[in-house]
């Protein structure tokens, strides 16, 4: 006698970044197949960008994502400084800092308030759970709302950034430009504190793993541009040996390349990642909140990263008043850079995860070379391992019930399929 | 009396990086208003809600890069009453069309470890070069003011006000110095459409031209220009050559400067 098969299909999964979508096949009471497709189709990034001059490879890479140009921008200036033998510290070390804080406040409210809570609370979307929750979500859009008002000022407007460059910036602010982001952000401060408080009251379906948990660790600080990659299974690298440790594989049946790391398989980046081997570099404020949430200093429920992000978007408000208190512009906007024939790595931390960026170039400054792994690649094995985990003790729910179920796991992760897709295989099956 | 009907609004993504659409979810002060005013019909970037066409607004996002997108933008068009195109990849492209001056193989190659598994066009083409396009909206990124006002002025039957002047115009609105005037540095705000609001020089920085050419773009003429501050034309290809390579204007002018021969 044959087992039943089931099948669970979402042809367009919503609420994430990019065309994506999912196809699960149980075999009886056992998962035989677990596709995250893709079929956003292919930019060829890594490929434009050789024959293009180093000074370009911010404002180019920052296409890659519209939701996280920052992260590309950081992880590129960070990689060609490393190659061109140039350390930025200081004032400018701070801005980067402070531009990178009003990314993760701007991309993890987005995803917490818009894209991740109408699934714990049971609506299609933030618009519809607004009839609803319309204080919440006006609280939500209003953080957000803060964390773009950052990288405007910074950056120049809250998508594609311009004052981004290797060496610094184009024109730093004075201290007076800045003043009124200290008001804004001590409401966002207590707007975050109520974020926490509100997501940790929504029910999360049991569910753990021992993840391998990968994110940068600094001395002293909650990481964003610097810091040995590490992992709480004995991952200690630095970003310059970052190829001999992770493998891209070509995995025919779901269409991508996935990496992992060598000889021991998936990992997760990400919020999870960063608070599990960080949370003693989180500010008292947000560890305290963590504690109130219920939360250890370590959390294993990705279902709770919603959790996380609250606490990292409150940790992102107290240390951008940090940064703004003790701000002195710096003499000049950016440290001069001269090109010579190098190649340079970083990794910087994404809202969404580690992003590697790797860059050879020539002695006028032309990019030889160039590889780039985004978090959602690096996610992308975790997700389909949870998922087929996830799905077998739920079985017996309702067709419709457990497909939203899985989409939730999905969504989980905050995956950004327009970051990934620029190195993903593309089939199209749309039927 | 039955209330009157609300427009219909749909959200289409093709190749691009999701900024443009973004850019709808980062008007937090007009969003729940434009929800009200609207039923968002299609938008999977923020729903799982999917209301069925015809729709009365369709905002385009992206290039046609692949067979299939080829054949989708047509079912996208036969099914709204009025298409806007928004941002540099609907509209001219995209970085993506840096493609359309090389061998894609040799593209592709490049990024994939097997080729033959990738489905690809040999070029990255704009929305308006597939189907009849109402009105297209430039920015890589579009600017928000400009979306929600494009947004208004169809749902109300009216032309939208989005200026096609340079954005030298909009530097002298702002009050920047002219960083090519005074500080010599190349800039292409005197061929680039206006709609940023001149933020690169506000912020000692040439425009690099995100919005795209403007109405009659003298390209030549500033290319001269540049000569004399010393670009050579290598540098002046890529400049022209960037988030909208594959506008006409831009791209005659790269063309000539990399066959070296002015025009």
């Amino acid at each position: 006698m044959s087992e039943r098969t089931r099948t669970i299909k979402v042809d367009y999964l919503a609420r994430v970044e990019g065309e994506g979508a999912l196809y699960v096949r149980v075999k009886g009471d056992r998962v035989a197949d677990v596709k995250l497709k893709i079929f956003e189709p292919p930019r060829f990034f890594e490929a434009l960008l050789r024959g293009r001059g180093f000074a370009e490879a911010p404002d180019i890479t920052a296409r890659i994502c519209g939701i996280c140009p920052v992260a590309y921008q950081m992880s590129a200036v960070h990689a060609l400084e490393d190659a061109l033998g140039v350390r930025v510290d200081g004032p400018l070390r701070a801005l980067r800092r402070l531009l990178y804080c009003g990314e993760w406040i701007e991309s993890h409210t987005l995803h917490i308030y818009m894209l991740h809570a109408p699934d714990f609370l049971g609506y299609p979307d933030a618009l519809q759970m607004a009839r609803d929750h319309r204080a919440a979500v006006q609280r939500g859009l209003q953080l957000k709302k803060v964390g773009n008002e950052i990288v405007t000022l910074l950056g120049g407007r809250e998508i594609h950034p311009i004052n981004v460059r290797v060496g610094g910036f184009y024109r730093v602010p004075t201290r007076t430009e800045l003043a009124p982001l200290t008001e804004r952000l001590e409401w966002a401060r207590d707007a975050a504190l109520q974020t926490v408080r509100w997501v940790s009251a929504f029910e999360f379906p049991a569910f753990e793993s021992d993840y391998e948990f990968v994110a940068l660790r600094h001395a002293d600080e909650y990481p964003f541009n610097e810091g040995r990659l590490v992992s709480n299974k004995g991952l200690d690298i630095s970003a310059r040996t970052y190829d001999a440790h992770f493998v891209e594989s070509h995995v025919k049946h779901s269409n991508a390349l996935h990496s992992s790391i060598r000889d021991r398989g998936a990992y997760c980046v990400g919020p999870l990642a960063r608070y599990a081997l960080n949370f003693d570099r989180l500010s008292p404020l947000a560890q305290e909140a963590a504690r109130s949430a219920g939360l250890g200093p370590v959390c294993r429920n990705p279902f709770q990263s919603i959790i996380v992000r609250a606490i990292e978007v409150l940790w992102a408000c107290d240390e951008a008043l940090r940064l703004l208190a003790t701000y002195e512009p710096p003499p000049r906007p950016h440290v001069d850079v001269t090109p010579r024939p190098a190649t340079g790595y970083a990794c910087t931390e994404a809202p969404r995860g580690v992003l590697y960026h790797r860059y050879r170039i020539d002695a006028e400054g032309t990019i030889v070379d160039a590889k780039i792994v985004p978090p959602t690649s690096q996610n992308q094995k975790m997700i389909e391992d949870d998922l087929a985990r996830f799905i077998p003790p739920r079985l017996a729910l309702p067709q419709e019930q457990l497909t939203l179920q899985c989409e939730q796991a999905i969504r989980n992760y905050d995956p950004c399929i327009s970051c990934a897709t620029h190195f993903l295989t593309l089939t199209v099956d749309r039927t | 009396m039955r209330k009157p009907r609300k427009p219909k609004l749909a959200v289409w993504k093709f190749a691009s990086c999701d900024g443009c659409q973004l850019s709808l979810l980062d008007c937090e002060d007009e969003l729940l208003a434009v929800a009200g005013a609207v039923d968002i019909a299609v938008f999977p970037e923020a729903s799982r809600a999917v209301i069925k066409g015809p729709y009365d607004l369709s905002l385009v996002e992206g290039s046609i890069t692949t067979p299939h997108d080829a054949d989708r933008i047509h079912q996208v068009r036969r099914t709204s009453k009025r298409l806007i195109t928004i941002g540099a990849c609907a509209t001219a492209g995209g970085i993506q069309s840096l493609r359309n001056f090389k061998d894609v193989k040799e593209f592709t190659a490049i990024v994939y470890a097997t080729p033959s598994y990738i489905s690809t066009l040999d070029r990255s083409t704009p929305i308006a070069a597939h189907v009849f396009v109402d009105f297209e909206l430039r920015g890589c990124p579009v600017n928000k003011r400009q979306l929600l006002e494009v947004i208004s002025a169809f749902l109300h039957h009216r032309k939208p006000n989005t200026p096609t002047h340079s954005v030298c115009v909009e530097c002298k609105l702002r009050g920047n110095v002219c960083v090519m005037v005074a500080a010599g540095t190349p800039c292409l705000g005197p061929v680039t459409q206006a709609g940023c609001g001149a933020i690169c020089p506000a912020y000692d920085r040439a425009c690099y031209a995100c919005f795209g050419p403007q109405e009659t773009a003298n390209t030549e003429s500033l290319a001269h220009w540049w000569s004399r501050l010393g670009v050579k034309p290598r540098e002046m290809v890529r400049a022209f050559r960037s988030f909208n390579a594959y506008a006409e204007p831009f791209r005659q002018e790269s063309e000539a400067q990399e066959r070296g021969s002015g025009r």
